[in-house]
């Protein structure tokens, strides 16, 4: 791996009432690559995220995007170049599509031609039609308004994207479409991409390489055979439910059959 | 004769465009103030939990005081401002009427805006505000393009909420000098003119609708994202505030001002002397129902340039004086303590309204009273009522120490209804007014004061400081000096207080220069 884009050197995060969020937790993510954080709730993963743009700061160690120490920079200035997909979209409501897209354009100064150039070439990208433009966001399905934030994450042509579970609401086929088209925009653009999932299912099929975390510890990270190697009981009962769903759905629906 | 073919209504609707005006200049005023002193506190405080108890703690409290005494306290407040703002810095300004009126109406104005605002900036989704983070905006930002916006529609209620309010308490503004369509409410109480009462309500009713449903207006075509419903809202509130005040800016500010206190006689002796000046073709217009040191220090500073007070009011109220001299030697002294503040006790009109102790005729002769002296045998199982300052002036206070009076019990009273009740016995005593036109009406006897406890009440007509030279005023009123007498001003009163369009004070101060003026 070249230099790391974003570097988490034994990064702790302490929040009222001494609860310790992130302990202890060192992880590099490289270049182009696409790193998915597994765990379950509390685990520690969206905080571990949102350290990344100081949405929250860091009590002890150095968290540090393409080899500057995040604390030496201006955090606003940060946030706007790096992408963030929300939970659920949290797209603007009083907003049309075209606004919330161009909204980061929109605070670094672009032209208003630029911006909607841009916002036009967004909407291609993440296969919404251009119709919906003046829309506002109530009018959308959670799909489209998912594409939408995914649309508002890279409008300032980010380099990193941090997703916090960004497909968890969204019905089975939506959810697989907007991962097939998030993988190859991935590809497309050069991103690189951490997303943040409870779903090893999800992980195992869009990421690189994976981070296990638990109790605010990184218990194991590597590529999906690497961590199926891994000794620690807890992921290998995260890696056992994929597995046996796989399992049972290839004996349910066998090759060949008229599906 | 109807309600509706009543000739009141016109007279009240020619009053419109002067008391509309000015209500509407009050209460926007009042209101632009309270917002902009509203909002960034609301800001401020939304997220410091300590200040924000704290403010809206204040703001709960000035809204428990009534609207009435709040306007009250904010007058002799100026005025002491004013003092010092001349004696530090050289300039003064007028504590009366617009000034007062507006900061305690702001004052009043701030309660719902401050909760509805920080209720609203606090009820943003989270989720929004850490995507306006999220997406690179400052906190100034992300106030002004995601919280604000989404606060809009419960911040407008409140705005809206004070707009109603502000316009209803504006019409108590009267008393300390502000027009207002208060005029219409205090002029119809104190006349007994219910068309005036009625119209003034429904006048401040319809306003507070229309202001209501023009904000609404603005609100939705905000939520909406309708520049049309917004432009057509602003729009209607600018030709709403424009209507209502070119009248107002066109009224000629070099016309004298007649000042006229809040009961029946100041309504018709101040109409009679507009009358009379206009008559001398100078321009006069009125400023009615003013408290009774308002109104002098009003004067005082030239805001009001004539009215008639009472020697012997002036004597306790003003100058705080307890000894009653004679008749002649009262008015010589007042009127010298009169000049030291440069107003000119201009002369008599011929008639004394004193205080006095009155009950029926009958009651009293068979109780063998005819003097306080002799009440006073009796006040322990009678009950008295006065007017709502009388227990507290010194009149009523040398009353007691001079012939021991200590009555069952006392009761306060709107003065128009006070002689009905002795009259049907529903009080003892009263404590009315000797020119008052129902002490004939209903019988009634005057008691006698032997001991003189209440000082001389002569009608005196005052004028303003910068008024002295005026020799065109004062040839215009020189001939109203002496010419009224108890019997006539008694059934002017009575005339005043009757309930159909001969009893406007304009129509009586018409009938008293008809029977005075041509002697």
């Amino acid at each position: 791996m070249s230099q790391p884009l974003i570097a988490y050197t034994d990064v702790r995060k302490v929040f009222a009432g001494n609860v310790v969020a992130v302990d202890g937790v060192s992880l590099a993510v490289g270049k182009g690559e696409f790193l998915a954080i597994v765990g379950g709730s509390g685990s520690g993963k969206t905080t571990l995220l949102r350290l990344a743009n100081r949405l929250i700061d860091a009590d002890g160690g150095t968290i540090a995007v393409e080899g500057a120490d995040v604390r030496a920079l201006d955090p606003v200035a940060l946030r706007r170049r790096i992408g963030y997909v929300f939970q659920s979209g949290a797209l603007f409501p009083h907003l049309t599509v075209a606004a919330n897209i161009g909204i980061t354009p929109r605070l670094l100064g672009w032209t208003a031609r630029d911006i909607a150039a841009r916002v036009d070439e967004l909407l291609e990208l993440v296969r919404l039609d251009p119709t919906h433009r003046d829309r506002l966001p109530h009018e959308l399905s959670g799909g489209q308004r998912q594409r939408v934030g995914v649309a508002r994450a890279l409008a300032a042509k980010p380099q990193i994207v941090l997703m916090d579970e960004p497909f968890g609401a969204l019905d089975p086929l939506t959810r697989d479409a907007l991962r097939d088209d998030f993988r190859a925009l991935h590809e497309k653009l050069a991103l690189t991409t951490v997303l943040i999932t409870h779903d090893m299912t999800e992980a195992l099929l869009l990421a690189d390489r994976i981070a296990v975390m638990r109790a605010g510890k990184l218990l194991a990270l590597g590529t999906p055979s690497e961590l199926s190697k891994s000794g620690e009981t807890y992921v290998a009962e995260l890696l056992r439910t994929p597995r046996r769903e796989a399992e049972r759905l290839n004996a349910l629906l066998p090759r060949g059959g008229t599906a | 004769m109807s309600l509706f073919t009543d000739a009141r209504w016109g007279e009240a609707l020619a009053h419109l465009p002067d008391y509309l005006g000015n209500h509407v200049r009050v209460s926007v005023a009042a209101l632009a103030l309270g917002l902009v002193v509203s909002l960034p506190l609301a800001v401020a405080a939304r997220n410091a939990p300590l200040f924000r108890s704290v403010l809206l703690g204040i703001a709960s409290v000035v809204q428990t005081v009534p609207g009435l005494a709040l306007l009250a306290l904010f007058y002799p407040l100026l005025l002491a401002l004013a003092s010092i703002t001349l004696s530090w810095f050289g300039f003064s300004f007028s504590a009366f009427g617009f000034l007062p009126a507006v900061l305690a109406l702001a004052l009043y104005s701030m309660l719902p805006v401050l909760r509805n605002t920080i209720t609203g900036l606090n009820g943003v989704d989270a989720a929004l505000l850490e995507a306006a983070r999220g997406v690179g905006m400052t906190p100034r930002q992300s106030l002004f393009s995601v919280e604000l916006p989404l606060a809009l529609p419960i911040i407008m209620a409140g705005i809206r909420t004070s707009a109603v309010w502000v316009i209803g308490t504006a019409t108590l503004s009267t008393p300390i000098g502000q027009t207002s369509l208060g005029n219409y409410i205090f002029a119809g109480l104190q006349t007994q003119n219910w068309v005036f009462v009625l119209f003034g309500c429904l006048a401040a009713a319809v306003l507070a609708l229309a202001v209501d449903q023009l904000l609404a207006l603005i609100e939705t075509g905000l939520r909406q994202r309708s520049r049309l419903r917004t432009a057509l809202g602003i729009l209607g509130m600018a030709a709403l505030i424009a209507a209502t005040l070119v009248p107002t800016m066109a009224r000629s500010s070099s016309s004298y001002i007649v000042g006229a206190k809040t009961f029946a006689e100041q309504y018709v002796l101040s109409a009679l002397i507009a009358e009379r000046l206009r008559a001398a073709g100078l321009a006069a217009s009125s400023r009615e129902g003013l408290g009774s040191s308002v109104i002098y220090d009003a004067l005082a500073a030239n805001d009001v340039d004539v009215y008639v007070d009472y020697s012997g009011t002036l004597w306790l109220n003003q100058f705080h004086r307890t000894d009653t001299p004679s008749r002649e030697q009262l008015l010589g002294e007042l009127k010298g303590l009169l000049a030291k503040q440069n107003i000119i006790l201009f002369g008599e009109l011929g008639f004394e309204n004193a205080y006095a102790l009155v009950m029926p005729k009958a009651r009293a002769e068979a109780l063998g009273i005819r003097s306080i002296a002799d009440l006073a045998a009796h006040s322990a199982t009678l009950s008295i009522a006065g007017d709502y300052e009388f227990f507290s002036r010194p009149e009523w206070a040398a009353l007691k120490q001079a012939y021991g009076l200590t009555f069952r019990t006392q009761r306060t009273m709107q003065p128009d209804f006070m002689y009905a009740a002795v009259a049907s016995g529903e009080v003892d005593v009263i404590a009315g007014y000797t020119s008052d036109g129902l002490i004939a009406k209903y019988g009634l006897a005057v008691l006698d004061d032997p001991k003189h406890a209440i000082p001389p009440y002569d009608a005196i007509v005052l004028l303003s400081p910068k008024r002295a030279g005026d020799q065109a005023l004062q040839a215009a009123l020189k001939p109203l000096l002496g010419r009224i007498d108890i019997a006539d001003m008694r059934e002017a009163n009575l005339r005043a207080s009757g309930n159909d369009a001969a009893s406007s004070p304009e129509a009586v101060a018409r009938w008293l220069w008809d029977k005075v003026g041509k002697q």
